[in-house]
């Protein structure tokens, strides 16, 4: 097992990684709206990092947070395309401004011997919970930003890993600024 | 009023005002069409293939800047309007679809002709509806045809299941007078400071150059244009798609630009130092290698659509919104402005622009007894004194068509500009005679394009609009057959069409005149003979130079300025 580096000790960032953007999306909740959506990532040639969509408390809409990346040039014509779909409501990139992010993982370990402490040890340092037990495995849940994620998993280390389920990552604006209708 | 989904549909067409739907009939349309007969306000064109449908529709809402309605069936039926809506969507040209759907109960189970159509043109449309209930029909089909003609326009289809049409089942009809859609605000009024500063900078220019496209002709902007070029008396190039907007016998046009466009109207481009660019969108047809496009130039950019701007190239001044207002405002403005364009810097601006001028780079052999197609097209724009409708498909006989047939008015100029359609022409013609029948109207096409829709002769007969196909026949696919020439040793693979039909006798079995031309000396005459007989559609067959290029060419991967330029014309040497 690798040594546990410390979990990111803030967490939310007022700048973006480099090339990263984080858009989020109210896009009327009609069938075919989704394959719009991927469409045009996969007609353009963008690339989605990752892509998490469920309806609002209005239930005509839904609400998309899209990962994706790009030079500035690339990022602006996305969202312009975007918007040009007929079934966008209105979008923001949040990565341009103060915002939270948070991803939701589960991850199955495989937890003998030493290993069974250890595991608990580092889920209780990445602020994670253990759903379920049996005698040789765990499943962690573990919410945080993408890059505390990923240190989890490498302090974990892959040879204890059974199967990692991440949802993509979702944000929200800080402040009184928000996305709605 | 109480109607059935399939009597629905075809009165929506009518409250919509809806003249000609062009289609084809088939078992999940089968409702519709019985609601069709039954009335005589809507005239439905019955066509030979549905890519001709779609053609026909596109011809007749370029000639008229209305929407051009196709209805089909299901499965094969929609998938053979595919190419045709493509072409309508990269022309930005409006379009309703209707297209039949088989049965909500069957969808999904791989039904006899079934075919996932909004899947299929989700790419190609700008928007599309599966309707799956009867209800929502009638706001369905008014939401489909504001979106088509509003903002930047577009094809964009409905799906209809067949059980939503049964004659059977009878609802309350109201056709809703207006539609707004939350996630939809196509009126965008340009930014009053940023046009101030494009007119600015126009004023200021010292090599200012026009740059216009086909989102002149959508938006009914050509007055202004032209008035707004006029006051400047700054030079202006046109699109492949803009032709007509600006007109093309005026002293201040220089013709097209981009990959055939004129030496002047490049070199022009090349050497600026402001670009306007309205209602075009930077296609790579335009710019050559992005690297070196108008490399001392700022650039103004109008466009309706935000997408267009800096996608491809990077502008200085963005102006969103639609073109006619934002034209009218800079009229305003120029009028109102103190400053003037400065007289000396235009002077020797045009002095250079003339001198690229004197160099005719679309000149070409007059005195050869082989027909040369430019002459053909030269005869036909005397003859018709730049009045006709001009269609065409795709290839060679279309840059000769855009180069040598001045078009002075707007809509005139009816062709496949950003799919590049070949089929397209003929069908086209057909929906713009409909559309004005006294109007005359020539096909300019090739022996090759004029085969993938000739079925629609058949249309053409059975309505009676007579159109005027001009076919330069040069025996090889020219345009291909050139770029193997120059760039593949002329290793002229799969270009040659051994086994092409006699056309004469072909137009003649589907009851139509045709001639077959060999000489120069009679291809006046041939003209002349189709031009007279006006209720009629002839096929003129021109047996044309199989050799000739079209020049000026900027080949891939070269800039605006590296034109290659008809054997013989040297830039060095004439300008010396």
């Amino acid at each position: 097992m690798k040594c546990a580096s410390p979990p990111a000790s803030t967490p939310t960032r007022s700048l973006p990684k480099p090339m990263s953007h984080i858009i989020s999306i109210l896009i009327e909740n009609e069938s075919g709206a989704l394959a719009r959506v991927a469409g045009l990532f996969s007609a353009r040639g963008y690339n989605i990092e990752s892509l998490t969509v469920a309806p609002t408390q209005d239930a005509t809409l839904s609400r998309m947070t899209l990962v994706t990346s790009g030079n500035p040039e690339i990022i602006e014509q996305i969202t312009k395309q975007l918007n040009k779909l007929i079934d966008v409501v209105k979008l923001i990139d949040i990565s341009e401004s103060t915002h939270i992010e948070r991803e939701l993982m589960m991850v199955k370990a495989r937890a003998v011997n030493a290993g069974r402490e250890e595991i608990m040890r580092l889920t209780k340092i990445f602020r994670g919970n253990i759903l379920d037990v049996t005698p040789t495995t765990y499943i962690i849940e573990i919410t945080g930003e993408k890059s505390k994620l990923d240190a989890f998993l490498s302090t974990v280390g892959e040879e204890n890993i059974i199967e990692v389920v991440r949802s993509g990552i979702t944000g929200i604006l800080r402040g009184e600024r928000g996305l709605a209708v | 009023m109480e109607l059935s989904g399939g009597e629905i549909l075809v009165q929506c067409l009518i409250d919509e005002g809806v003249e000609y739907i062009f289609g084809y009939p088939g078992g999940a349309v089968l409702h519709i069409y019985d609601a069709l007969f039954k009335q005589d306000k809507v005239k439905h064109i019955l066509v030979r293939h549905e890519q001709g449908a779609t053609h026909a529709a596109d011809g007749y809402a370029r000639s008229t800047g209305r929407p051009g309605v196709v209805l089909v069936t299901s499965g094969p039926g929609a998938t053979n309007a595919v190419t045709g809506i493509a072409t309508a969507h990269m022309d930005s040209i409006p379009m309703v679809i209707l297209c039949g759907q088989v049965p909500m109960a069957v969808i999904g189970s791989d039904a006899f002709q079934e075919a996932d159509i909004s899947g299929i043109t989700r790419p190609c449309v700008k928007h599309n509806f599966l309707v799956k209930d009867v209800t929502k029909l009638a706001s369905t089909i008014k939401k489909a045809f504001y979106l088509a003609t509003t903002g930047r326009p577009g094809p964009v289809l409905v799906d209809i299941p067949k059980n939503l049409t049964d004659p059977r089942i009878k609802i309350p009809y109201d056709y809703p007078k207006s539609v707004t859609l939350r996630s939809y605000n196509p009126h965008v009024k340009g930014h009053r400071w940023q046009i101030k500063k494009a007119v600015d900078m126009l004023i200021a220019a010292k090599r200012p150059m026009f740059y216009t496209g086909g989102g002149i002709v959508q938006g009914e902007a050509s007055a202004e244009l032209t008035e707004l070029t006029q006051l400047l008396g700054y030079p202006i190039t046109n699109t492949l798609m803009g032709l007509g907007a600006y007109p093309g016998t005026d002293k201040q046009f220089v013709g097209m630009l981009g990959m055939h466009g004129t030496y002047e109207a490049n070199m022009a481009m090349h050497e600026c130092d402001v670009l306007f660019a309205a209602g075009a969108r930077f296609d790579d047809r335009i710019t050559g290698i992005i690297a070196e496009f108008c490399p001392h130039a700022k650039i103004i950019h109008v466009d309706v659509d935000p997408s267009s701007i800096s996608k491809n190239v990077r502008v200085d001044i963005p102006v969103v919104g639609e073109v006619k207002p934002v034209l009218a405002e800079m009229i305003e403005l120029v009028k109102a402005c103190d400053q003037k364009p400065d007289a000396g810097a235009l002077a020797q601006w045009w002095k250079q622009i003339d001198d690229w001028r004197s160099l005719d780079s679309l000149g070409f052999d007059r005195t050869t007894d082989i027909i040369k197609p430019q002459y053909v097209v030269e005869q036909l724009w005397e003859m018709t004194k730049g009045d006709a409708y001009i269609t065409s498909d795709v290839g060679q006989h279309q840059m000769w068509a855009a180069q040598f047939y001045k078009f002075d008015k707007p809509r005139r100029w009816i062709n496949s500009g950003g799919l590049g359609t070949m089929g397209f022409g003929m069908p086209a013609a057909i929906g713009t005679k409909l559309a004005f029948p006294d109007a005359d109207v020539f096909c300019v096409t090739g022996e090759a394009s004029i085969q993938m829709c000739i079925q629609e002769l058949a249309t053409a007969r059975q309505y009676r609009t007579a159109i005027n196909i001009v076919n330069l026949n040069n025996g090889y696919m020219g345009m291909v057959r050139q770029w193997q020439e120059f760039s593949y040793g002329s290793r002229y693979s799969q270009t040659y069409l051994e086994t092409l039909p006699d056309f004469v006798k072909l137009a003649e079995s589907y009851g139509h005149a045709g001639i077959r031309i060999d000489k120069r000396a009679d291809v006046r005459d041939a003209l002349e003979e189709a031009f007279r007989q006006k209720d009629r559609t002839f096929f003129l067959d021109f047996h044309t130079d199989p050799t000739e290029n079209v020049y000026p060419m900027i080949e891939a991967g070269k800039a605006q300025h590296e034109m290659r330029l008809a054997p013989g014309v040297n830039p060095d040497t004439e300008l010396a």
